[in-house]
């Protein structure tokens, strides 16, 4: 028997003591420090996927730290929703950490290599701490943790990226700052700061201002780091000028556990009849997610850079994951949706931003209309990248298609049907600007630049250990597809809907 | 009128100044074109914060009835202080700040570092021209 109570604790407190550890490391040897983070991160995801199973059989796991009682110490809470994004925030961060062995080479000194990797522990650190914290002020601290390492990533590129990763110093500071004051307006009328007490006192002050004005700044400054739309701005650039591996990271995982705050504060702070029937905000952030989906994607068409095509396409899916939070209320597929497109985007997405990163690197094009007959010159990341567009835009049996339908099926389930017209055109927004690149890639033939190009081509072929992170998580894309449509995951979605009290399994 | 005054804005005067700190650095932040100025008003939005959540914990003062008069006293265990009925001061939102000190102290420092950075590259801090320049590194393809 394992003591898979401690595991939660194990993987925070490991990750961290590996990226101070790393740095040290890095002195002996500039290699070091991949390797050991690398390592580390495998038997993360072991532990987790212990946690998830002790989860599904034996029940939610509580962890108080140092043995201090929940309302007094920090307690950490994993059900079957966090052990689930744990286990697809560490695959990703490992698929992202073998992505860089060949990537970073390229776009970073080599003399920054090892403050590199410790970021990037660190981040994932503070992006694990997040996902089984049970705190509200200890999640403002992990959030702190994998904000701040992420700044420094971004800037580390250099260049371009410095103004971008300034301004999300900016914005993603007030962020910070407006949920502790949320926080802090909460507190000042409970008196606590651990989630499942809140939850059992908050009820009886439902009516107060207080409360209210509370939620609203969490709910705001959470959205500000997770890119909802009005609040995206700093976004695009950081992702068009930070390192791609980074990139990747960001819009896979990152957002996704600054969503997941979101998705606790509706669920396990506060409860659905505070949103539906204090505030009313549940058709409202529907609606904000409807503007959301159209507007990424249409700016989206306008782009030529494709890392910043890929940019806006990300405001857009964040916009789908808000929907189906917003659908929830109102019927459990939302929250099925939710689940669902949280896995799917973090594998497509990483997925093209990871393609972006290797046609950059091989072939020096950062622009769409350069892409001509790419697909003769890189045919596994080209096929890659289609895959993973395929999935984007939701073509049946690829990931996307599983998210999208359960998301229609929720609209339909709640009587909204404005929001399925929604997701139908932005499935066909999603096909025009996705199929702009496909067609570039494969259809268009050199016009009179033939030569030129046939003198670039002798730029060296990628290595082994960025095509295979590509190729796996494309290939996950359809896996996943397939695996949706089937009853292997409802186990899981039943806990996840059991362990958030939502009162139905499906 | 008064008892408005008095119950909205006397009783409650460290949630007004707070507020009112806090609108000048968020106006800081939002509106300086100069990155080290838009850092000292995130500095004092933060810090505004702090004030505020720091205030939170105190107990017992009044500023009408007990102006000048110890009520809250400092969380430190003490044998007389039940039989002597003082009451103290919430620790835990001091504790809490400290932390968050920290945490924007580190924000401080990772912008200041990248503010040095772009100085570096651009020879300016001020967010128009730094714009300016991007455009013309653009055409020169630099």
């Amino acid at each position: 028997m394992y003591p898979v109570e401690h595991f939660p604790v194990l993987i925070v407190g490991l990750a961290l003591f590996c990226g101070f550890t790393m740095l040290l490391a890095g002195y002996t040897s500039r290699r070091l420090p991949f390797f050991m983070s690398l390592a580390m991160n495998s038997v993360f995801l072991i532990m987790s996927l212990f946690i998830l199973d002790h989860v599904l059989t034996v029940g939610p796991i509580r962890y108080w730290l140092g043995g201090w009682r929940p309302p007094w110490g920090i307690e950490y809470v994993v059900d079957a929703m966090n052990a689930y994004l744990l286990i697809i925030v560490i695959s990703i961060v490992i698929l992202g950490l073998i992505y860089s062995r060949g990537n970073v080479r390229h776009e970073i000194e080599e003399r920054k290599h090892v403050t590199f990797y410790t970021l990037v522990q660190l981040m994932a650190a503070g992006m694990y701490g997040i996902t089984v914290t049970g705190d509200l002020f200890n999640m403002f601290i992990w959030l702190e943790i994998a904000s701040l390492t992420a700044y420094a990533l971004i800037a580390v590129a250099g260049g371009r990226a410095l103004r971008p990763a300034y301004n999300y110093v900016i914005m993603g500071s007030i962020g910070a700052v407006l949920y502790i004051f949320g926080v802090g307006w909460i507190y000042s009328v409970t008196g606590t700061l651990n989630f499942a007490d809140m939850r059992l006192l908050l009820p009886l002050v439902y009516d107060s201002r207080a409360v209210q004005m509370g939620f609203a700044m969490i709910v705001v400054g959470v959205m500000i780091k997770a890119y909802i739309f009005p609040l995206h701005l700093w976004q695009p650039d950081v992702y068009t000028y930070a390192p791609s591996t980074i990139s990747s990271m960001m819009a896979s995982v990152h957002v996704k556990v600054m969503f997941y705050m979101l998705l606790r504060m509706f669920y396990s702070v506060f409860t659905l009849d505070f949103i539906r029937h204090y505030i009313g905000l549940d058709l409202l952030i529907c609606w904000v997610a409807a503007i959301a989906i159209l507007a990424g994607s249409i700016w989206a068409i306008k782009q030529r850079n494709l890392k910043r095509m890929l940019a806006y396409s990300s405001v857009s899916q964040m916009g789908y994951i808000l929907l189906g939070l917003g659908l929830s209320p109102l019927s459990p597929w939302g929250l099925v949706g939710v689940a669902a497109h949280i896995l799917n985007h973090a594998i497509g997405k990483g997925c093209l931003f990871m393609c972006a990163g290797a046609i950059s690197q091989q072939e020096g094009l950062r622009d769409i209309r350069d892409f001509e007959g790419l697909g003769k010159k890189m045919p596994h990341v080209c096929a890659a990248f289609t895959i993973a567009a395929l999935s984007m835009i939701g073509i049946p049996l690829t990931a996307g298609f599983a998210s999208k339908l359960f998301l229609i099926v929720a609209s339909l389930d709640a009587a909204q049907y404005p929001f399925v017209a929604v997701l139908l055109l932005s499935g066909l927004l999603n096909l025009v600007y996705f199929w702009r690149v496909i067609d570039q890639m494969y259809f268009v033939k050199h016009k009179g630049t033939e030569n030129a190009a046939e003198v670039r081509e002798t730029g060296k072929s990628l290595p082994l250990s960025m095509v295979a992170p590509i190729l796996i998580l494309a290939s996950l894309c359809i896996i996943m597809g397939i695996i949706w449509l089937t009853n292997i995951p409802m186990p899981l979605i039943n806990h996840i809907l059991s362990n958030l009290r939502m009162g139905v399994t499906l | 009128m008064m008892e408005w005054l008095i119950q909205h804005v006397l009783e409650k005067y460290n949630f007004w100044i707070a507020m009112l700190i806090i609108i000048i650095g968020l106006t800081a932040t939002i509106v300086k074109e100069n990155l080290l100025k838009k850092l000292i008003g995130l500095s004092i939005f933060q810090t505004a914060m702090f004030l505020w959540f720091v205030s939170l914990g105190d107990v017992g003062r009044n500023i009408l009835t007990t102006w000048g008069l110890k009520t809250g006293t400092p969380p430190i265990l003490w044998e007389q202080a039940a039989e002597k009925g003082y009451i103290y001061v919430n620790p835990l939102p001091n504790v809490l700040m400290l932390t968050g000190i920290v945490v924007s102290a580190a924000t401080t420092a990772v912008a200041l570092a990248i503010v040095i950075r772009i100085y570096q590259k651009y020879g300016t801090i001020e967010e128009d021209e730094i714009i300016e320049k991007e455009k013309e590194f653009e055409r020169v393809g630099g």
